[in-house]
């Protein structure tokens, strides 16, 4: 039995750590918070790029680092721990992610080194209003050569330099690659629930674009990239819930009331042993995601969407209880919890809410129990 | 990352497997009735004497004591082969378990001589007798008394929940010794024999309508001085060390799971259902959760690591999963979900049965809210609870 990361990526977990806990604290977070004119913050974005794990799972040949998806799960949850205010999970999961599961060699060869180096900032175009983007119900339409219509919202897509694109097409949905720099891209910003991550409308007119993988093929890619996704932002989700935890802990030990710790009262004890218990639930199921995704196995459907359903549940839960043992510090602005509780809902939506994958995955355990 | 056996463990698991295949049938896809009787009981003895004359019985156990001298991973491995065939173990669970790793850590030289080997082969079998009527989560505030008289001990109380007393030989028991002092410094332990005269085992009546446990009542039992274990009023940091070799469970679902309710959903037209397709991917992640959590304790012992605390989660899932499953099996039944006939119900009632024996497990061997404190105190490092009785005199404390 090895279900656990190895000392090798214990120890970059904790290096990663460390250099997030400095370059990366709350104060950098804070910054884009209180300043709407910025998306993101450069300054450890630079830092990011430079410690080069933008590379982590891309291929040697073309400038990554050529580790493995491990890593990525790795730093993934690190970035969740600091609510890291920069495109990342964009740029090295959705978009990365794509191009290694339907980019051609040329399209590698020519984006891998510009992902590594911080040149090409990533997106994923999906959405294009309220329910989750369906292949049949698609409204955004790629003629072979460009592509027409309006993605609602898109994570970054006011700072991405390329984005991929879910379309309609003759043969039916397919993946599409836009440069985000070609004449009729149109970038609106949107206010959102969490304005530490940067949010925008793209509308596209007869926007050139290539295909990523075959025409007509978009629906299987999709759920194929959006299967690799779920498990790396789940990730970040427990190690979002496994600080609030943190927080909640510390504050019930040092907030005295009625003569003693608040952490005492068992009314705070059984609700932290709560968010503890739904905490190891998610890392269990995140863990097996993380086995899932690195093996290629043939699991990978029903251990992504359990572990997205699970670090779900875990950070809405300790991202709420968390300002709930905070009191009313806890609903002041700067009392951090609040940024727990606003990454905590984008991260449950994005990429499908909890209810599309709970659907997911009563049918991965249903064609499974068929065959 | 991987689910793999090592090349010692696949060894050993092999060795087990080849050593099962001999002597045991595997089980069969139906759920096994719970055998009942002295021919149950036999089979049990039996197939532990086997186990023993093997090095099979005990794998952590020194070799000294008839143990493998193996480790806890190899403990572990024993235990999953084991639980794949029809292996009749419940009756030693508790004794080789909990109670003769006591004897062996403070028993006397004679003690071990006498007791230890006997348990061991299945010749005679321990039971624990802690709680009482008025001391379960609170299991110091008990008051089952002792009295010295010369070199005897006399003792007078009731036990209760006491797994397998009708059918046990010895038991260790924990008396109070000294009611003047506070309730954790008046405590002693002693080696009982459940056969003697005073000792009176009833059945008791359980709200599932069993009667897998027992009161146990001791009028006048006299225990030599002899019999103790541990000094006299240091009954509690015997006890705690009882409860430290609880074994790390390893056993599955202690019933229907995701799986079986997904199999009469589907017979029953609830898949169609929305929101039941929601709860059962619920119980799929907390199954799923339950499950691999363990594998992450085995890897630590995998790797000869002490593993983190992480399994503590393990009943405070597993009980409230499978009242959750029971109940919701019963109400896509309808009014029919209220029979609780095991010959012509789905699945042969296995979820009326659970449904009632659910509420048990949730009690059994510390509540949810106990099991809760443990996770916040032990865990996350929180404060105790406020404890009005720590230095009082246990005959000052209130008690209700």
């Amino acid at each position: 039995m090895n279900f656990d990361f190895s000392e090798d990526q214990k120890f970059l977990a904790n290096e990663a750590r460390k250099f997030l806990e400095s370059q990366c604290s709350m104060a950098e977070v804070r910054a884009i918070l209180d300043d709407e004119s910025k998306s993101c913050n450069e300054g450890v974005w630079k830092k990011v790029v430079e410690m080069g794990w933008l590379g982590t799972s891309i291929p040697e040949e073309h400038g990554g680092l050529g580790l493995g998806m491990l890593e990525m799960c790795v730093l993934a949850e690190e970035m969740g721990r600091v609510l890291a205010p920069v495109p990342f999970a964009s740029t090295a999961y959705f978009f990365t992610e794509a191009l290694k599961l339907a980019g051609s060699e040329a399209q590698q060869a020519d984006l891998f080194p510009k992902i590594v180096s911080g040149e090409v900032v990533g997106c994923y175009a999906a959405s294009e209003g309220p329910g989750n983007p369906d292949a049949g119900s698609l409204k955004t339409v790629f003629d072979g050569k460009t592509v027409s219509g309006l993605k609602v919202p898109v994570t970054d897509g006011d700072i991405a330099t390329h984005a991929v694109v879910l379309a309609k097409d003759s043969k039916g949905a397919s993946l599409v690659l836009v440069d985000l720099s070609a004449k009729g891209v149109t970038k609106k910003v949107l206010s959102t629930l969490d304005p530490t991550r940067s949010h925008a409308e793209l509308n596209f007119d007869k926007v050139p674009a290539t295909l990523l993988g075959k025409s007509g093929d978009g629906a299987r890619l999709n759920d194929a990239l959006l299967d690799r996704v779920a498990v790396l932002i789940a990730f970040e989700q427990l190690g979002g819930a496994s600080r609030c935890l943190e927080m909640a802990k510390d504050y019930a030990m040092e907030r005295y009331a009625f003569g003693r710790p608040i952490g005492g009262n068992q009314a705070i004890k059984h609700k932290l042993a709560e968010m503890y218990v739904k905490n190891e639930v998610a890392r269990s199921n995140c863990f097996y995601g993380a086995w899932a995704l690195s093996t290629d196995a043939a699991e990978l459907p029903e251990a992504a969407a359990a572990a997205r359903v699970a670090a779900s549940e875990a950070f809405w839960f300790a991202s709420k209880e968390n300002i709930q043992t905070h009191g009313g510090m806890g609903f002041t602005w700067e009392v951090d919890c609040h940024l727990f509780y606003r990454r905590a809902k984008l991260l449950a939506v994005q990429a499908g809410s909890p209810k599309v994958w709970k659907e997911k995955l009563v049918r991965a355990l249903e064609t499974k129990n068929a065959a | 990352m991987d689910f793999n056996d090592t090349k010692d463990e696949a060894a050993f698991r092999a060795e087990a497997r080849a050593f099962l295949d001999k002597h045991l049938t595997p089980k069969s896809g139906a759920r096994p009735r719970p055998g009942s009787g002295k021919d149950a009981l036999q089979r049990a003895k039996d197939w532990q004497k086997v186990k023993a004359e093997n090095k099979f019985a005990q794998i952590t156990w020194p070799k000294e004591w008839g143990g493998r001298g193996g480790t806890s991973m190899q403990s572990v491995i024993w235990g999953q082969e084991e639980s794949k065939y029809d292996a009749p173990t419940g009756p030693f669970a508790i004794g080789l378990g909990m109670c003769v790793p006591t004897v062996i850590a403070f028993g006397s030289d004679g003690h071990k001589e006498r007791y230890v080997q006997k348990a061991l082969k299945g010749e005679e079998i321990w039971c624990q007798l802690f709680s009482e009527p008025s001391a379960g989560s609170d299991v110091a505030g008990l008051k089952t008394r002792a009295v010295k008289d010369g070199d005897e001990w006399v003792i007078n109380g009731q036990k209760v929940w006491t797994s397998g007393a009708h059918y046990s030989d010895y038991g260790i028991v924990l008396v109070r010794t000294d009611p003047k002092v506070p309730k954790h410094k008046g405590l002693t332990m002693f080696i009982v024999n459940m056969k003697q005269k005073g000792v009176e085992v009833r059945p008791i009546h359980q709200a599932s309508g069993g009667r897998e446990f027992n009161e146990v009542y001791f009028t006048d039992v006299r225990i030599p001085d002899s019999d103790r274990l541990g000094d006299v009023g240091a009954g509690w940091k015997v006890a705690l060390v009882t409860l430290m070799n609880e074994r790390l469970a390893v056993g599955g679902s202690p019933g229907p799971d995701w799986g079986e309710i997904m199999d009469y959903a589907k017979t029953s037209g609830s898949m169609t259902d929305q929101a039941f397709r929601e709860k059962l991917a619920d119980w799929y992640v907390a199954a799923q959760g339950y499950k691999l959590t363990k594998f992450r304790t085995m890897t630590a012992l995998s790797r000869g690591q002490t593993p983190g605390p992480e399994n503590s989660i393990g009943k405070i899932i597993t009980a409230n999963h499978l009242q959750d499953i029971c109940n919701s099996a019963i109400e896509m039944q309808d009014h029919y979900g209220i029979i609780n006939d095991t010959e012509t119900m789905p699945g042969d009632g296995i979820f009326q049965q659970s449904f009632m024996w659910a509420p048990g497990l949730r009690i059994a061997g510390g509540t949810d809210e106990i099991l809760k404190n443990i996770i916040a105190e032990r865990v996350l490092g929180l404060p105790q609870d406020v404890r009005v009785d720590k230095t009082l005199p246990f005959d000052e404390m209130k008690a209700g």
